[in-house]
């Protein structure tokens, strides 16, 4: 399977998509990173991206996102195409602690909202809301260094969801936590979807982590990332982890593996 | 008692003991006293002069210099650092003078800066700027290489203007590192003012020092130094407990 767009296209007007993106990078060696890329995204679903190490996952986040410009094609959201910037509604979380140590879990996650006009009193709702849906209530006053790696992902994604998103786009939010907290940091992710009804793009190299929390999970090929195969995982949106023993798990999960084992080996090919 | 106590103690003891044995060196006549007064007399004179008042107008003269130049120093290497650093280009024209800056003695150009600008505050300021703002402008541009890439993504995401973004997200992250720079710049703006006064001006401290010693009144001369070296630690101490404070709020567990 090619990423050509009738690939992943869908009928509904698409919440997000890429079209023929490419990117390139310059400089003494060029690298050809991504693409071309085609990718509708479905207003309210959860999507993951799953591929070898170095095959463009988190440039394909960039493009989305707006932080990076792709060197062909066009990116849009909610109908308006990207022009070098990150539109209004669309959230990120990387992977690396992007909190700031120098505030309060509080004015961590405030720090977008005081710039918004909002009024004080909606603005301090809004925060503890998000501080209490995250689970950080009791350490609202604390700074991130007196925190976990897990908690401190929280408070970036309470800084997230307390701007409202409609799009949120995570990079391997969870590839520094040990499998516990990853599996139960999911639940939250699935909780936050759930609540906020936001579209969600999670890039991921945990196959687990893409069967579990997926309604569909895209496959993408050894640099330049393309997408090779779609996973439509059939889940209720009411789950959670515990999803894991269901037998369509353990399918799941290994259509994944088959899709990536080739792409991997080519990666690892590359690498030797 | 904590280790950081501990290491407090005795670091406080060193010192003591260091004074305690120039006291006595002095005292027995194996230091001349004539040439070294012995401590107790150097803190005896340093408040003899603070009361007598004889000090009020150098110590006005040279910490208002001194604050004017450190602050012009912090604003200017500030700005420049960060001016610099957003231009590569500029920065690798640049890099190597600054790294050599310090073997060059400012002061040789204090003459020069009197005929230029006269005899007055302004040499003196614009001496102590001299010495003090290329160690501002390196810290800066440390601080600024060090501020972790996903932060900046972070404010793009909050999409915050580039004065916004300086201002709310890289000069926090940097504050730590640019602390340090501000340290140096105190000190430097300190040595370069009274070094200033030492050499030409004909008043402030250091000029008190020089005339104390050129008229072989030991007294004056030990009482002013002591204080300056007090003031000078003072001021230090103040900026390293505020930076202390800075970094536990960043790095408590």
């Amino acid at each position: 399977m090619t990423g050509g767009v009738g690939d992943i296209a869908v009928m509904e007007e698409p919440h997000a998509s890429l079209r023929g993106v490419v990117r390139r990078y310059g400089g003494a060696q060029p690298v050809h990173a991504l693409g071309p890329v085609d990718l509708d995204l479905r207003r309210g679903e959860f999507f993951s991206v799953v591929g070898p190490s170095g095959c463009g996952k988190s440039t394909l986040l960039d493009v989305l996102s707006g932080l990076g410009r792709p060197t062909g094609g066009t990116v849009s959201f909610e109908g308006a195409e990207l022009g070098g910037e990150v539109p209004d509604g669309v959230g990120v979380v990387f992977q690396e602690d992007a909190s700031f140590p120098w505030l309060t879990v509080r004015d961590n996650v405030a720090f977008g909202l005081r710039r918004t006009g909002l009024d004080g009193r909606e603005t301090a709702r809004r925060v503890e809301h998000a501080i209490g849906f995250m689970g950080l209530g009791q350490f609202a006053a604390h700074y991130p260094a007196q925190l976990s790696g897990g908690m401190r992902q929280r408070v970036c994604i309470a800084r997230t969801l307390v701007m409202q998103p409609r799009l949120i786009l995570l990079d391997e939010p969870f590839g520094a936590l040990d499998q516990q907290t990853r599996l139960l940091m999911g639940d939250e992710l699935l909780r936050l979807w759930r609540e906020t009804g936001a579209t969600v793009l999670l890039i991921t190299h945990a196959l687990d982590e893409a069967a579990m929390l997926s309604d569909r999970v895209g496959v993408m090929s050894a640099r330049p990332g393309r997408f090779i195969d779609l996973l439509e995982t059939g889940w209720p949106r009411e789950r959670d982890s515990r999803v894991v023993s269901d037998p369509a798990f353990g399918a799941l999960t290994s259509r994944l593996w088959s899709s990536l084992r080739t792409e991997s080996l080519k990666t690892m090919g590359r690498a030797a | 008692m904590s280790r950081s106590r501990t290491v407090i103690l005795v670091r406080a003891a060193v010192l003591a003991g260091l004074v305690a044995l120039l006291e006595v060196l002095c005292r027995v006549g194996i230091v001349d006293p004539m040439a070294v007064l012995p401590p107790s007399e150097m803190v005896g004179a340093m408040i003899d002069q603070l009361r007598s008042g004889e000090l009020d107008e150098s110590m006005v003269q040279t910490f208002s210099t001194i604050g004017l130049a450190f602050g012009v120093a912090v604003a200017l290497g500030t700005l420049g650092g960060a001016v610099v650093h957003a231009v590569p280009r500029l920065r690798r024209a640049i890099d190597p003078l600054l790294a050599s800056y310090y073997a060059v003695p400012t002061f040789i150009f204090y003459p020069l800066l009197v005929a230029l600008l006269g005899l007055g505050k302004l040499p003196l300021v614009v001496l102590g700027v001299l010495s003090a703002t290329p160690a501002v402008v390196i810290s800066t541009l440390a601080g600024l290489d060090g501020v972790p890439p996903v932060l900046r993504k972070v404010a793009r995401v909050q999409r915050l203007g580039r004065a916004r973004t300086l201002w709310l997200v890289v000069l926090p992250a940097a504050l730590p590192r640019l602390f340090g720079g501000f340290k140096l710049a105190l000190s430097y703006a300190l040595i370069g003012v009274i070094a200033g006064e030492f050499i030409l001006s004909g008043s402030g401290l250091g000029y008190s020092i020089s005339f104390a010693y050129q008229s072989f009144d030991s007294r004056a001369m030990y009482g002013a130094m002591l204080f300056v070296l007090l003031v000078a630690v003072g001021a230090n101490t103040l900026l390293y407990v505020w930076e202390g404070r800075l970094a536990r709020r960043r790095l408590r567990t």
